[in-house]
């Protein structure tokens, strides 16, 4: 697949500087489709300043991200407006926040968070939304009775699930996802990376993934990028790299969890 | 048999005599004269020129005495006689440094040139009803020391010299500032429309928000750098001269908060200035009002937005008495159409909930 | 006033005609012709304090105040009818500042300022209603913020009306506002209708007159130009539907009206009149009656 279809999003150069300070430098990569992609590395490595420059949520200050929309036409994401960069937000691409709180409108029903985007786009037939809503309530293991609820009433992994549908109704092609796992309880991580290796398995989705944590880059990604200092210190097919890491600093991350 | 009610206009009048009757009183107590207000009421005057935007204390001591001593009332009715005064220009920008300076101090340094100025403070007094007062005494005649017309340096001024405290906005920058009784306000302000709206927001609630930040709420570590109170010059350009043409003086408190500051991306670690003027006597109100710019600068300089006194839209929108007291007082206006919208609606859910439950009922049985 | 001198005295007296001067009038028209240029675009001006206070119909009475003239007939009403105290009160300043007629009839007026209600006679051509407008941001409820709603408006980001609309069917069956029910203005802008019941929105819709919007305290104006297109958010399957009342006005038998509940004695007594007064005192005149009449 990757050998025919060209890359989903090509980025180059990507810097970003907080005043003096590197938030990322000279990050390149190309992301094919039906790919994930997993950048890991600690905290304050870049992979987050890397995360909310490519998904449009911060802007850059130096490099360029290009798109290939539904048109194939590949677009420069700085050259574009800021109404086109929001409405590819909230159909073409789904972000997941670590804090189901930030993604989530923790004040309207569960239907509601789900229906959102629908109605962004022009959807106006409510029986319409809500069996759409329902049906991937369905898919995410939220019960058809937790409709009219408000996610304030759920359970962390079923918030972050209710993200996750949220994110996905308008059949994005790419999802960003910023420690999809984290803040969650061991058993409810493993069911939440089955639950989201099913889904991207079966829409055929792109996905970027920041973690820390080297087994959810394990279980989702194809291919994965190493950070550190804001630099990419070594990048290539997660089993290639987790099995036989190259750079001293990953063969230290690899060597520091306990080999299952 | 009913008939719709008529006569507002009557009783629009008569509430209106009833009025001026209460705001009379006996009239066998002697009719309030506004040189009484002016001269023993002085603060209530300088608060409703400044929050009325309108320094003329004549003026203001009319409205205190028509509003009956409510001061939010008294600063509406100066700020809607205002309204409909022509704009001549704008001044020269007031040159603090060369107030007649009746009190001054500062929290930071011990002795500094021009010394401390205690002046007509309340701060050393303890707070004792005094009976002689209520029995119209008069008072001592006080120690005055001859004027000098030296300028006295502000403290901003001192720490500037070495680099220490940054130094003030540039007037080079934005030559023609903002003018929010002219222009509609806008989000986000600029630092100079956002002083103007501050300088005649309401007192309280600008305590409150300052207040707030010394309790943590966007804690800003301030020192009072200086308050002074005194007389300033107001000139203003005219083309035809090659001098500025002086209007006069007006009394004017200004405050300089000092403020701690670790430096950003943009700045070196040096002092911020938080700052606050104010017309007449109104220390409390300057004070507060510098440390609410202090903290409505996070933005500008890089700090986290965290306390309610940061958030510029929350402060700015809400700092206005005359449009705060008139958006809840309005709520005595009728409602009846809006009302009669919402008991239609939850009789109708109420009939809702009831069928619903007849069903259960039903169901059950 | 003894301390006053005369001169001042004077100055305090007389006012220009309208009560603002020329300039702010000049300022608050460019503002209303951009409104108008721009249906339903909530346009900033510099809204000035008036003697009356904020949240009581000074944007509405600055938008008068400027686009009034010397023969212009005026009629002021509050609730629907002319002699609420507001309403009085908004009509006697302006037959104090310019001196123009007024009149309660609606369809004898040029200019007329309302509050929560749109008259029930038919506007037509020539006409202008004036509505007072306290919030004039449709989304300031679902986003308080100023800078964001204002993103909001020039992306059409929308979406967040409907799950407002969305959440009152999935709770109640029906959609649950029941006035400042919001509308899209000429495909475009959403808009808020003002306090109104939401039984006034369709006669917004093409209406021959021109409506503009003064929010004072917010200092916005916005307009719905003659004949412009205004719908009423909702679904395909949850279509917008104005009240209906189960009985006519009891003075005037009209039964296509908004009505008024008037409780007439301490035992649930209660009866049910227009809350137009104008129109009912109209029919009433043209021999129409209602079962207090019959």
């Amino acid at each position: 697949m990757q050998d025919n279809d060209p890359p989903l999003m090509r980025v180059v150069n990507l810097t970003h500087m907080y005043g003096d300070r590197i938030g990322c430098r000279d990050v390149s990569f190309d992301l094919y489709p039906g790919e994930v992609l997993a950048v890991v590395g600690e905290s304050g490595s870049g992979k987050t300043t890397l995360l909310n420059c490519v998904s449009g949520r911060q802007q850059c200050s130096a490099g360029t991200i290009s798109y290939r929309m539904r048109d194939r036409r590949l677009q420069d994401l700085n050259a574009m407006s800021e109404a086109e960069r929001r409405f590819l937000m909230r159909t073409d691409w789904g972000f997941v926040h670590q804090n189901p709180a930030d993604g989530l409108r923790m004040n309207v029903s569960a239907g509601a968070n789900v229906g959102e985007r629908l109605m962004a786009v022009g959807q106006r037939h409510y029986g319409r939304i809500r069996e759409t809503a329902d049906d991937w309530l369905g898919r995410v293991e939220i019960g058809h009775d937790r409709i009219d609820d408000r996610p304030g009433t759920f359970s962390g992994g079923m918030r972050q699930r209710l993200q996750i549908a949220r994110n996905l109704v308008t059949g994005p092609r790419l999802v960003f996802m910023d420690e999809p796992t984290g803040g969650l309880d061991v058993s409810v991580q493993a069911r939440l990376l089955d639950l989201l290796r099913g889904l991207v398995d079966d829409l055929g989705l792109s996905a970027i993934v920041v973690t820390h944590d080297l087994a959810v880059a394990r279980l989702l990604s194809q291919r994965m990028m190493v950070m550190k200092d804001g630099q990419v210190i070594e990048t290539g097919l997660t089993d290639r790299v987790l099995d036989d890491p190259q750079a001293p600093y990953t063969q230290l991350l690899v060597s520091s969890i306990l080999q299952v | 048999m009913y008939v719709a009610v008529k006569g507002g206009e009557a009783a629009i009048d008569n509430a209106h005599r009833l009025l001026a009757d209460r705001r009379r009183g006996n009239r066998d107590v002697a009719d309030l004269g506004l040189d009484q207000i002016m001269e023993q009421l002085s603060l209530a005057v300088d608060r409703v020129m400044s929050e009325g935007a309108l320094y003329d204390r004549e003026l203001a001591a009319l409205a205190i005495k028509q509003a009956r001593g409510d001061l939010i009332e008294a600063i509406f009715l100066a700020r809607a006689y205002r309204t409909t005064l022509p704009r001549f220009g704008y001044t020269q920008p007031v040159d603090t440094g060369r107030m007649q300076v009746e009190r001054r101090i500062s929290a930071c340094f011990k002795d500094l040139p021009g010394g401390q100025l205690l002046g007509p403070t309340f701060d050393y007094t303890h707070r004792l009803l005094d009976p002689a007062l209520a029995g119209g005494a008069a008072p001592e005649t006080p120690e005055v020391r001859e004027p000098d017309a030296a300028p006295m340096m502000r403290v901003s001024d001192f720490l500037g010299q070495e680099g220490l405290l940054e130094p003030a906005p540039d007037p080079a920058d934005k030559p023609v500032p903002d003018d929010i009784a002219r222009n509609p306000m806008s989000y986000p302000m600029d630092r100079d429309a956002r002083l103007q709206a501050l300088a005649r927001g309401d007192e309280g609630f600008l305590l409150s928000m300052g207040y707030s930040t010394q309790r943590g709420y966007a804690r800003s570590h301030p020192f009072a750098g200086e308050i002074r109170i005194g007389e300033v010059e107001l000139e203003i350009a005219v083309p035809e001269l090659d001098f500025a043409a002086p209007l006069g003086r007006i009394q004017v408190t200004e405050c300089q908060m000092v403020n701690q500051f670790q430096g950003s991306a943009k700045a070196p670690p040096q002092f911020t200035c938080g700052y606050g003027l104010v017309f007449g006597q109104a220390e409390r109100k300057s004070m507060a009002m510098a440390l609410v710019d202090r903290a409505l600068r996070a933005t500008e300089l890089g700090e986290d937005l965290t306390a309610p006194a940061q958030d510029e839209e929350f402060v700015i929108a809400h700092s206005d008495n005359v449009q705060a007291t008139g958006f809840v007082e309005h709520l005595k206006l009728p409602h009846y159409v809006d009302f009669q919208s919402e008991l239609n609606l939850v009789r109708q859910m109420r009939a809702e909930v009831e069928a619903r439950g007849e069903t259960h009922q039903e169901a059950a049985e | 006033m003894n301390s006053l001198d005369a001169g001042r005295e004077q100055v305090i007296a007389t006012y220009n005609f309208a009560y603002l001067d020329e300039q702010t009038k000049r300022m608050i028209r460019r503002a209303i012709l951009k409104s108008i240029a721009v249906p339903g675009y909530q346009v900033p001006f510099a809204s000035r304090e008036m003697p009356m206070p904020y949240g009581w119909g000074t944007g509405g009475v600055q938008v008068t105040a400027a686009i009034i003239g010397p023969d212009d007939r005026l009629k002021v009403i509050d609730q629907g009818a002319d002699d609420t105290t507001n309403a009085i009160s908004i009509r006697k300043f302006f037959e104090r500042t310019t001196g123009v007629e007024t009149t309660t009839l609606t369809a004898d007026a040029s200019i007329i300022q309302t509050r929560h209600r749109i008259p029930e006679t038919p506007l037509t051509a020539g006409q202008i209603l004036v509505f007072q407008v306290p919030i004039p941001e449709p989304l300031r409820f679902l986003e308080p913020r100023e800078t964001e709603t204002r993103t909001m408006h020039a992306l059409e980001e929308y979406g967040v009306m409907h799950v407002k609309l969305y959440e009152d069917i999935a709770r109640h069956g029906h959609i649950a506002t029941t006035y400042a029910y919001p509308v899209k203005v000429e495909g475009r802008y959403v808009t808020d209708p003002s306090p109104t019941p939401k039984f006034d929105n369709p006669k917004m819709h093409r209406n021959p007159a021109l409506q503009l919007f003064g929010a004072g305290r917010e200092m916005r104006i916005y307009a719905i130009p003659p004949w412009t297109e205004v719908v009423s958010l909702d679904f395909e399957d949850h279509p917008f539907e104005v009240q209906a009342f189960e009985r006519p006005c009891a003075l005037c038998g009209a039964d296509d009206v908004f009505l008024d509940e008037v409780i007439t004695d301490d035992r649930g007594g209660r009866m049910f009149v227009c809350s137009d007064t104008d129109h009912c005192n109209t029919r009433q005149a043209e021999g129409h009656a209602g079962e207090q009449e019959a």
